[in-house]
């Protein structure tokens, strides 16, 4: 019976890995994984990596890029005080309204309000960007996956930070047998390797006040860590009841074991 | 066996005299004599229940918070998992659950497979099983367009437009079912209704389930007829205790899931919101799907110059559920338990190989070697059920039975599958 019971649990894990094989089928070339803050069972989001990250956010990516499922008032998760994400949000006008005339009027953005988008709309962002479509980066991180494996899994959170790091480090000179067309831009990891998006990140493009050398590999590694917060901003909620959750089942389960045995004892 | 229980507690016999749902609770899961030889495969049809109670529970909160409109219901969920209260660890149980609920049963079924639970006179309670798995399948299917994704919609878009390939009929039976011309909001509401409804359907069927399995009672590994008192033992306390290791253990996976890997088994595209002017490079279904998926694309070439492909393609994926409907009678061995089938207990196995092969398939571009493959694999699966089975019965010899489950000792006489077998066995020489 073990040995049934070890062969279905291999059937199941080959039914699990059926799907790596599906997101592998995604096309372009997987980037190298990386590790992270937030990786294994007791990950949390680097807060200094994060903060850095808004910055870089804020200074080189909010020109194009929108983050339209973050609230303002979530930054304070990210060791922010109150008056800190009030005066960042006050940089923004949001569109609110109708007043008591009738007429919608422009206000400082509140903590209460999501962060204002960089367009009005998709046709103006395209307008704006040579006819390509900034995506919207709130997401970003759990809408990308790359040739995952059952058992590495966990060391990685579902490989799409390792995706975004490895197209804001994967500009380079395009090989010689291929054309690169107009406006456009070679990157190692980019599906089809042409990119409508100029190199973001160059050398000091932001001054952190933290005195941490602005290089594209680090402000590359600090933008990834603040958007997978974006993406999944209760991940350390999760990871944390997982652990008591996990912990109280195996004690559990122990019990339960002890009592069945107890028992089926006098059944022969 | 208590044939009439007493109950002193005053409210319980004024109930129990009017309604007796008491003396029926003492009968069905206290009393109710089980195999006393039922492995741990057995906890399978426990754990299905425990999914389809966790699916109903969180589901209901998921909808009271949910907004089934193409312009709200990608933000909706994502508010759920951002703003509302355990909205993640909700929806994270839900999407998970739908997963473990088809491993659970698909392992619930290859154990019908293999110990022969399909046979007489258990024929009908298995086809109420496959009934239930076909209500999974149509509410699972509109459970994922619900999230807006880009799967959702494409996954929508490909799997109602199945039906145009009936003849003549078709295109108007698409354009109804969409409720327009193309999967939009008619499309998105009145799947988010029928994937309220039908879990409620399936808690019916799996009632009727669970009471033709009291009334015939559970196989077990040996596949002999079990005899009243020293081969049972009472569900309470032997079966609940049994049932209650697997089913913590099975949460146990469950939360590893839920809580380290949550998106481990969704496609990432279904993280970006649907956009019906952009096709993803790869629509593939959930991995539950795969193998079915790959028999639907395995037909790349029309049957007898009368049915198209594409007709041939979604007739054999039908068919490759509706053929577990008459496996009781495409079985002709009178041996339940693949125990003492030597020859048949190694074709199980590789049918369950060939479903996950046709899973490995349906998850890969339908060209080349994959679609080789999957034809291949597709040919299997039918000749499994309608070729081997009939005639694997007639010539395999049987291991000899035990007569009891008390006595595992080999002999020619014992229940009635035992005398059928020797008989078989009598008739070959």
């Amino acid at each position: 019976m073990k040995k049934t019971l070890i062969l279905s649990a291999l059937a199941g894990a080959a039914m699990s890995m059926v799907t790596s094989a599906v997101l592998a089928a995604g096309g372009g070339t997987p980037p190298p994984r990386q590790s992270w803050s937030w990786d294994g069972m007791f990950g949390s989001y680097d807060r200094a990596e994060t903060q850095r990250g808004l910055q870089v956010y804020k200074e080189v990516c909010a020109g194009c890029h929108g983050l339209r499922l973050v609230a303002y008032r979530n930054l304070m998760q990210l060791g922010y005080t109150e008056e800190q994400v009030k005066a960042f949000a006050a940089e923004n006008e949001v569109t609110d309204g109708p007043n008591d005339e009738g007429e919608m009027y422009q206000r400082p953005a509140k903590p209460s309000d999501r962060f204002v988008s960089p367009f009005p709309n998709d046709n103006a962002a395209r307008a704006g960007n040579n006819g390509a479509l900034p995506p919207d980066l709130s997401l970003i991180v759990d809408a990308r996956a790359f040739g995952m494996d059952f058992i590495g899994y966990t060391k990685s959170y579902i490989g799409g930070a390792d995706y975004v790091y490895g197209l804001l480090t994967g500009y380079a000179d395009a090989p010689a047998d291929v054309k690169i067309g107009e406006g456009m831009h070679y990157n190692k990891y980019f599906a089809g390797h042409q990119i409508a998006m100029a190199p973001p990140l160059l050398e000091d493009a932001v001054e952190y006040s933290d005195g941490t050398k602005a290089t594209v590999e680090q402000m590359a590694r600090d933008v990834t860590t603040f958007l997978a917060w974006a993406a999944e901003p209760n991940l350390e909620q999760r990871k944390q009841m997982g652990l008591k959750v996990v912990l109280f089942l195996i004690v559990f389960l122990g019990l339960i074991i002890a009592v069945k045995k107890r028992v089926w004892s006098d059944v022969h | 066996m208590s044939s009439k229980p007493e109950f002193t507690n005053p409210v319980i016999r004024w109930v129990e005299d009017r309604l007796p749902v008491f003396s029926y609770l003492q009968h069905e899961y206290r009393d109710f004599p089980m195999p006393k030889n039922l492995n741990y495969f057995w906890n399978f049809g426990a754990l299905a229940s425990v999914c389809l109670v966790v699916m109903i529970v969180t589901g209901i909160i998921l909808a009271m918070h949910y907004t089934p409109h193409v312009d709200h219901a990608f933000d909706s969920v994502e508010r759920i998992m951002r703003d509302v209260n355990y909205g993640w660890l909700i929806r994270y149980i839900h999407m998970n659950g739908a997963s473990m609920f088809f491993i659970v049963v698909y392992i619930h079924m290859f154990r019908g497979l293999y110990y022969g639970s399909y046979k007489a006179p258990r024929e009908l309670l298995w086809m109420l099983g496959v009934v239930i798995l076909l209500l999974m399948m149509a509410t699972a299917f509109m459970g994922y367009v619900l999230p807006w994704g880009q799967m959702s919609f494409w996954g929508a878009t490909v799997i109602t437009n199945l039906f145009s390939a009936i003849p003549i009929i078709g295109d108007p039976i698409v354009t109804w079912l969409w409720g327009g011309f193309s999967v939009d909001n008619p499309t998105l509401n009145r799947f988010f209704s029928l994937h309220f409804l039908l879990p409620f359907v399936i808690f019916g069927v799996v009632g009727l389930h669970v009471v033709a399995l009291h009334i015939v009672g559970s196989n077990n590994p040996d596949g002999i007829d079990v005899k009243p008192g020293p081969d049972t033992v009472p569900f309470t306390p032997y079966f609940t205790a049994k049932d209650s290791v697997g089913v913590v253990a099975f949460v146990l996976i469950f939360a590893l899931f839920v809580f380290y890997m949550p998106n481990y088994m969704g496609h990432p595209d279904n993280y970006v919101e649907a956009n019906p002017l952009a096709t993803p490079a790869h629509i593939v279904p959930e991995w539950y799907f795969l193998p079915f998926y790959a028999m639907l694309r395995a037909i790349t070439f029309d049957f007898f110059w009368i049915i198209p492909a594409k007709l041939g393609g979604v007739l054999i994926m039908f068919a490759s559920i509706g053929i577990l409907f008459i496996l009781p009678w495409l079985d002709t061995s009178r041996v339940r338990s693949c125990r003492y089938r030597p020859i048949y207990k190694w074709f199980v196995w590789i049918l369950g190989a060939d479903c996950v092969l046709l899973a490995f398939c349906g998850a890969n571009p339908a060209e080349g070697l994959w679609l080789i493959a999957s034809q291949l694999g597709t040919a299997y699966y039918f000749f499994h059920f309608l070729i081997l089975l009939p005639i694997l019965g007639k010539l395999e010899t049987p291991d000899p039975l035990p007569t009891s489950l008390s006595e595992p000792v080999t002999g020619g006489g014992g229940g009635s599958a035992a005398a059928s077998a020797t008989a078989a066995k009598m008739e070959k020489k």
